[in-house]
């Protein structure tokens, strides 16, 4: 695997290899001194064209883990206010020989189109309302260290999927995984042809009984202005998940940030169903596990800032 | 009057000899002979029985078609304002290259050809540098603005061949009443790009299943078709004259067949690569598969083709649009619309159309010429004592888009990579040679 860039492109095997990998570094997470050597000497670029806390600083912090150099560069402030292309501008960034490259942006197949462009490993940390791959692989460790094996088991997505790469990638890994996947929102937030990914639509809570595991999606107070929904006093009637509405069998589940009071209760947020800190703390070792994966495996020679093969498999033997 | 204008071009004195001869219009499908003196149909005679004068160029034939040369309805030629994308030289080379002896401009420019001024530069420029006559189109409102008309008689007068806002729909009902109404004066097709933009928003591509899942923001077909059934009604209310351009949707096919039996005075048009290509191929998101309307369902495509083939479309325009490279290599969704089509529209559709046996060649002859009657132009005709308008077209010849470069000045064209049948040797535009393909080696007798 040389590119992370959507969870279409994994297969089973390549996910649970990952959260194999994941959870090798969740123990060295449990030590003293949480910091491995196996990337010392390789650089890893944050490229960051929209506002991110906690996926870029866990990037960052994913990467010093790993004894790697960071450069975090943000489009705001940068030669991208200028008037730089998306091109010249990873022109710019390659020039300094990167391993890899997590690149967020609001474009659709922005990480696929750098990756075109440079032989340096791509890692899409969210394009557009394309895909979020590692936010997937993380809800997916998070769940399976809580539920066990997600064969069979039934996972509703709640909320605006229409403008979410959350939902598209998490679709796509928990039916991957044997799930079966439900997305539920209001009509207007729900894309058409969505069933093609392998879901099943709903528009209303009513059999929101059947499901193992509720993943509540960020309604954006934009949404209103829109015309989505005509007020959010609506939506949260129709779709908040509250005390009311998450049964004892449950657990709940949320990308953050959580909009208290609309899409989540208070009180279920804070309750030990919700796995809310839980993601947030997969969320490092799982783009640990991501970055060895790309950097620290075998390579296949493409260019670029391309290790040669002998250091990689040297780094990846101090493991 | 006349309205088609190029650069003069020394008439040709031509034999081609043995070629198969297809223009349905003419009842022509046979092979035989085709002299062309001083630019003009002389003789259709039999294999190797006609005699040439003694300055002719003999060009053989055998084994090759000749065709009535093509007519494309709607081009991109950026001039004036864009001349980095294109200008009148390359777009009449490209569209040579493409075996037509004719093509029409949209007045989508920088400025926008809204005034005789404009036009009269226009037409002046295709004196000096058009390969192939070009006609033009002007706008329907100043700056495309969709708040009043443009002046439409004085814009006839400079040669307009009709009106068009191409490139956005005219969202007020309102005032495209007034244009029909004022069209009983002026005359000209009123063209219509269909598009209503309250449904299209932001979005960038087909929506479907391919935009749901690549997370791109969809184009429902409901856009177009209930702009297409609005200004069907609008025309057939005020008895004016419309064309429907580049449609792609199935529901649009409909709203134009039931226009047709109705009586209302409507044409429509569609593109090679909305009939040859659909939204499953934009998966990879190739910027130069985003164009508007966009790409849409295998259902769709099948609607189109079967239009075709019937003449509820009545004639195939290829909406060439030429773009610069910065315009394309960015994300999808900041990419511009459009692609190039001039060089490729017969062979794409000859690939994927003909040999599969969906549409026969004498068909797509047609359609491809089709153009020139639905903007009032002269009709390339193989027939003795008409101007020659003709292109010779090697059918087994296969070659690959892109390959050997383009004509055109920018490169954005959807076929580009594929392997494509049938290629234009030779293309005669208002009796000179326009285009003589690179590897094609003539003698003169």
């Amino acid at each position: 695997m040389n590119n992370l860039l959507s969870i279409e492109q994994l297969d089973r095997d390549q996910i649970e290899r990952l959260m194999a990998q994941a959870a090798r570094f969740a123990e060295v997470s449990d030590r003293e001194i949480k910091k491995v050597p196996t990337l010392r000497g390789r650089l890893v670029v944050n490229l960051f064209y929209e506002a991110s806390t906690r996926t870029r600083s866990s990037f960052e912090l994913a990467a010093k883990r790993l004894s790697a150099d960071v450069l975090n560069f943000a489009a705001s402030g940068s030669s991208v206010d200028k008037g730089e292309s998306l091109k010249d501008t990873i022109a710019t960034l390659a020039s300094y020989e990167p391993d890899a490259l997590v690149i967020r942006s609001p474009r659709v197949g922005a990480a696929a189109l750098v990756a075109s462009w440079t032989g340096v490993s791509v890692i899409n940390a969210g394009d557009g309302t394309h895909e979020h791959p590692t936010q997937a692989l993380l809800d997916v460790f998070t769940l399976t260290r809580r539920i066990g094996r997600l064969d069979g088991r039934s996972i509703w997505i709640v909320g605006d999927v229409l403008h979410s790469r959350v939902a598209r990638s998490n679709i796509l890994a928990f039916t991957k995984l044997g799930a079966r996947v439900t997305v539920c929102g209001p009509p207007t937030l729900i894309p058409p042809g969505i069933e093609a990914l392998g879901c099943d639509v709903r528009y209303d809570l009513s059999e929101l009984g059947q499901a193992d595991v509720i993943y509540a999606l960020r309604m954006q107070n934009e949404r209103m202005h829109e015309d989505y929904v005509p007020s959010l006093h609506e939506y949260v009637s129709c779709y908040q998940i509250n005390a009311g509405r998450l049964a004892a069998h449950q657990v709940l589940m949320h990308p953050g940030p959580v909009n208290r009071g609309v899409e989540l209760s208070s009180d279920v947020a804070d309750s030990p169903q919700a796995l809310i800190t839980a993601q947030v703390q997969a969320g490092v070792v799982v783009r640990m596990a991501v970055l060895y994966e790309l950097l620290a495996g075998p390579r296949v020679t493409g260019g670029g800032g391309a290790p040669v093969a002998g250091a990689a498999s040297a780094s990846a033997q101090l493991a | 009057m006349r309205r088609l204008y190029s650069a003069p071009t020394p008439p040709a004195t031509l034999l081609i000899t043995g070629a198969r001869l297809v223009d349905p219009r003419s009842g022509v499908d046979r092979r035989g002979d085709l002299l062309i003196n001083a630019g003009v149909i002389a003789e259709i005679g039999e294999p190797g029985l006609l005699s040439a004068p003694a300055d002719a160029e003999r060009v053989d034939g055998t084994g090759r078609h000749v065709f009535a040369a093509f007519v494309d309805p709607h081009v991109h030629l950026r001039v004036p304002g864009q001349e980095h994308k294109e200008d009148l030289h390359t777009a009449t080379r490209a569209a040579a290259a493409g075996g037509y002896c004719a093509v029409v401009g949209m007045p989508n420019t920088a400025p926008v050809v809204d005034s005789t001024a404009v036009l009269g530069s226009l037409r002046d420029a295709a004196l000096r540098e058009a390969r192939v006559p070009v006609g033009f189109m002007a706008a329907i409102s100043p700056g495309l603005d969709g708040r009043g008309l443009t002046e439409m008689v004085e814009l006839r007068e400079a040669g307009a061949l009709g009106f068009t806002d191409d490139g956005r729909p005219v969202v007020s009902a309102g005032l495209l009443r007034r244009a029909f109404q004022y069209q009983r004066l002026c005359g000209g097709v009123i063209a219509l790009h269909e598009e209503d933009p309250t449904l299209s928003g932001a979005g960038a591509m087909h929506e479907g299943a391919v935009s749901a899942l690549l997370g791109v923001a969809g184009i429902p077909s409901v856009s177009e078709s209930t702009m297409v059934a609005r200004d069907a009604a609008l025309a057939g209310h005020e008895g004016g004259r419309v064309h429907m351009q580049h449609l792609s949707a199935i529901e649009s096919v409909r709203a134009v067949e039931a226009a047709k039996a109705a009586g209302v005075r409507i044409t429509a048009e569609a593109s090679p690569h909305h009939l040859t290509l659909i939204d499953e191929d934009v998966r990879g998101l190739d910027t130069r598969l985003k164009m508007n309307p966009p790409l849409r369902a295998e259902t769709d495509r099948k609607a189109l083709i079967e239009a075709v083939r019937s003449g509820v479309i009545d004639c195939i325009a290829t909406d060439h649009a030429p773009h610069a490279r910065e315009d394309k290599d960015v994300p999808f969704e900041e990419a511009a619309m459009g692609t190039t089509g001039l060089e490729t529209a017969f062979a794409a559709l000859y690939t994927n159309l003909v040999i599969p046996g969906l549409l026969e060649l004498g068909t797509l002859v047609e359609r491809l010429t089709a153009g020139a009657g639905v903007l009032d132009l002269p009709m390339p005709l193989i027939a003795v004592g008409e101007p020659a308008n003709v292109c010779l077209v090697d059918l087994e010849a296969t070659w690959q888009v892109g390959e050997a470069g383009y004509e055109s000045r920018s490169e954005n064209c959807c076929f580009a990579g594929r392997q494509l049948r049938g290629r234009v040797l030779m293309t005669v535009a208002a009796g000179g040679v326009a285009y003589r393909e690179r590897a094609f080696a003539i003698g003169v007798a």
